[in-house]
């Protein structure tokens, strides 16, 4: 599989990282690279194989649905780079 | 008594109860020491005034005759650990400036049982990468060099600034994780005993999260003795990480001693690479005898799906990254560029916030989740990766734990293999099986190779059956008798 400039500029858009048309071809080889080698996974006879999604053998724990803690949105905001009364501030989304 | 930073957690510990040294002077000693190999920039932040508080706290429960298991012991915590009010950056520029408001449940486990912090340790930019080069607060030397050459060498990573500050000597052991081989390969290119414990065993709640169901915490010491005094302390349940098991933790100390007689060991065929140096095989091959000796009984075994174990993991482990950094957008923490829209903001800001390696892995988790890509790629590595759990369920019929080696070689130098992404990568070709299959592992000096250097082998356990993986990592420890020191050491 080898990726085009305009697959990558599609997955970067995805991704939201903004990456310089300069840089396309440059990630689209290095990209390609990994998944070529990648590919050999298609050696693989898969037929009748579950797919793990985890590794822990346990059922999700039931908690009674109550409130334990919150009230916190100070310490929540603390660390954003722009926050005002509580609240994140966030450049305008609406007209 | 020997010198504090030449002591070990479990020396120290006696020493102390002892009244022979208090924390206060094994601390001093050692952020000494940090001082004096600052040139490793093994830490992204010190904090020797937390560090001498720590331990007058400390010293005043060790007069009362009272005291945890870690009560007055200085160590290291490596920079994924979230630490209440202390700058916390995942090797990051994205996390610029970023002090958690909480703590994780590891490291808060150790300040329960008395441990002193020293600081926050470097490491790869969010735990990706196998040489602590693609740290944004720059890359740490490896306390060791060649015989007779001064260029350095890295530490291996991702936890890089763990291995080499206990190499150094100028932390007594330090917290690390482990996604891909992260605690046992740096371990094995310093000289130290590292161990990825069961997936499970530790809480993930709190630690800046890489690949859910890959990532475990897990310590790099100076001693087997000491990684089992320290997971000690990080194991056990926690209600706030869904995937914390909810077993009792075993008394690993008491493990330790064991011994191996009757033990069957599996040596697995698929281990032995083409192109691999002569060491590596040797060194396997001497580990063999020394169990051997030790009185356990090597068993040939086959994990044959282990050559796409690798490929399995960056599907996996991308695909699962691309989704847990999502967070990292400009708004709720960290560093922000400005755009003109949110979108525009949010691009602009992991532009500028995330690293090459960290973007190249964002991308390939991207586009193996996206549409029309998802089967062929992400749900057929998930069959694969449970063909290799699989192999190791079949192997564990007929042996109690395994022995490899560590790495495919030894410590490389600065700038080595960072135009290749898959001889990086390859690194980990050894460590990785452990995390897909979810196994406890560990990583023990065996030797030093012709030029000098370390290097490690690892043994695996069933899941749940550390205590096997402390008794063989003694074993080997105690056959290889490694006391070399590197000359980088404060």
């Amino acid at each position: 599989m080898s990726l085009d400039k305009d697959t990558v500029r599609k997955v970067a858009t995805l991704a939201r990282i903004k990456v310089p048309d300069s840089d396309l071809d440059h990630m689209a080889k290095e990209l390609s690279g990994v998944l070529g080698w990648i590919e050999q996974l298609n050696e693989v006879d898969i037929a009748g194989v579950q797919p793990m999604t985890s590794v822990a053998q346990m059922r999700l724990k039931m908690r009674a649905d109550e409130v334990r803690d919150g009230g916190d949105a100070e310490k929540v905001t603390q660390n954003a780079p722009e926050g005002a009364h509580g609240f994140f501030v966030v450049p305008k989304v609406v007209e | 008594m020997a010198a504090p930073t030449r002591m070990t957690i479990a020396e120290a510990r006696k020493a102390l109860k002892a009244k022979k040294i208090s924390s206060a002077e094994l601390t001093d000693a050692h952020l000494k020491a940090m001082e004096a190999t600052r040139g490793l920039n093994a830490f992204i932040t010190e904090t020797p005034e937390r560090a001498r508080a720590d331990a007058r706290r400390a010293d005043a429960v060790l007069a009362k005759g009272e005291g945890g298991s870690l009560e007055g012991i200085p160590l290291g915590i490596k920079d994924l650990f979230c630490t209440e009010g202390v700058l916390t950056t995942a090797g990051s520029h994205i996390l610029d400036g970023f002090k958690p408001p909480y703590e994780s449940t590891v490291s808060a486990k150790l300040w329960q049982a008395g441990a002193v912090m020293l600081g926050k340790l470097n490491m790869d930019e969010f735990a990706m990468g196998s040489s602590n080069m693609t740290s944004y607060h720059g890359a740490v030397k490896n306390p060791w060099r060649k015989k007779g050459a001064n260029s350095d060498l890295v530490p291996g990573g991702s936890s890089g600034g763990s291995a080499a500050a206990v190499a150094a000597r100028s932390v007594m052991g330090a917290t690390a994780t482990d996604t891909g081989g992260s605690i046992r390969q740096p371990a094995a290119f310093t000289g130290t005993v590292g161990i990825k414990p069961t997936y499970g065993r530790c809480s993930r709640w709190g630690i800046v999260a890489f690949a859910s169901s890959l990532d475990q915490a897990g310590p790099i010491a100076r001693t087997v003795e000491d990684a089992a005094i320290m997971l000690q302390a990080m194991s056990g349940h926690d209600p706030k990480d869904s995937t914390s098991a909810d077993l009792p933790v075993p008394n690993f100390e008491a493990a330790v001693e064991r011994g191996v007689k009757g033990l069957r060991i599996g040596i697995p065929k698929e281990y032995k690479l083409d192109g691999a140096p002569k060491e590596i095989q040797d060194l396997w091959e001497q580990g063999i005898a020394w169990l051997k000796e030790a009185g356990a009984t090597p068993v040939d075994i086959t994990l044959p799906h282990t050559k796409y174990a690798l490929p399995v993991y960056y599907v996996i482990a991308p695909a699962e990254a691309s989704s847990n950094l999502a967070r990292y957008d400009g708004v709720r923490f960290g560093l922000r560029v400005p755009g003109k829209t949110l979108d525009e903001m949010y691009e602009n800001t992991r532009a500028a916030g995330f690293g090459a390696e960290v973007k190249r892995r964002i991308l390939i988790g991207t586009y193996v989740l996206s549409a029309g890509y998802y089967d062929a790629y992400y749900l057929r590595a998930q069959r694969v990766r449970s063909l290799i759990a699989r192999d190791f369920t079949e192997a564990y019929k007929q042996v109690d734990a395994v022995l490899t080696p560590a790495t495919p070689s030894a410590a490389f130098a600065i700038g080595e293999k960072m135009d290749d992404p898959i001889a990086m990568y390859l690194n980990d070709v050894f460590t990785v099986t452990a995390n897909l299959a979810g196994l406890p592992g560990i990583s023990v000096p065996g030797g030093l190779n012709t030029d000098g250097l370390p290097l490690g082998l690892q043994v695996i356990g069933k899941a749940f059956d550390e205590e096997t993986v402390f008794a063989v990592g003694r074993a080997l420890e105690k056959a290889a008798n490694f006391t070399a020191l590197p000359e980088g050491m404060a």
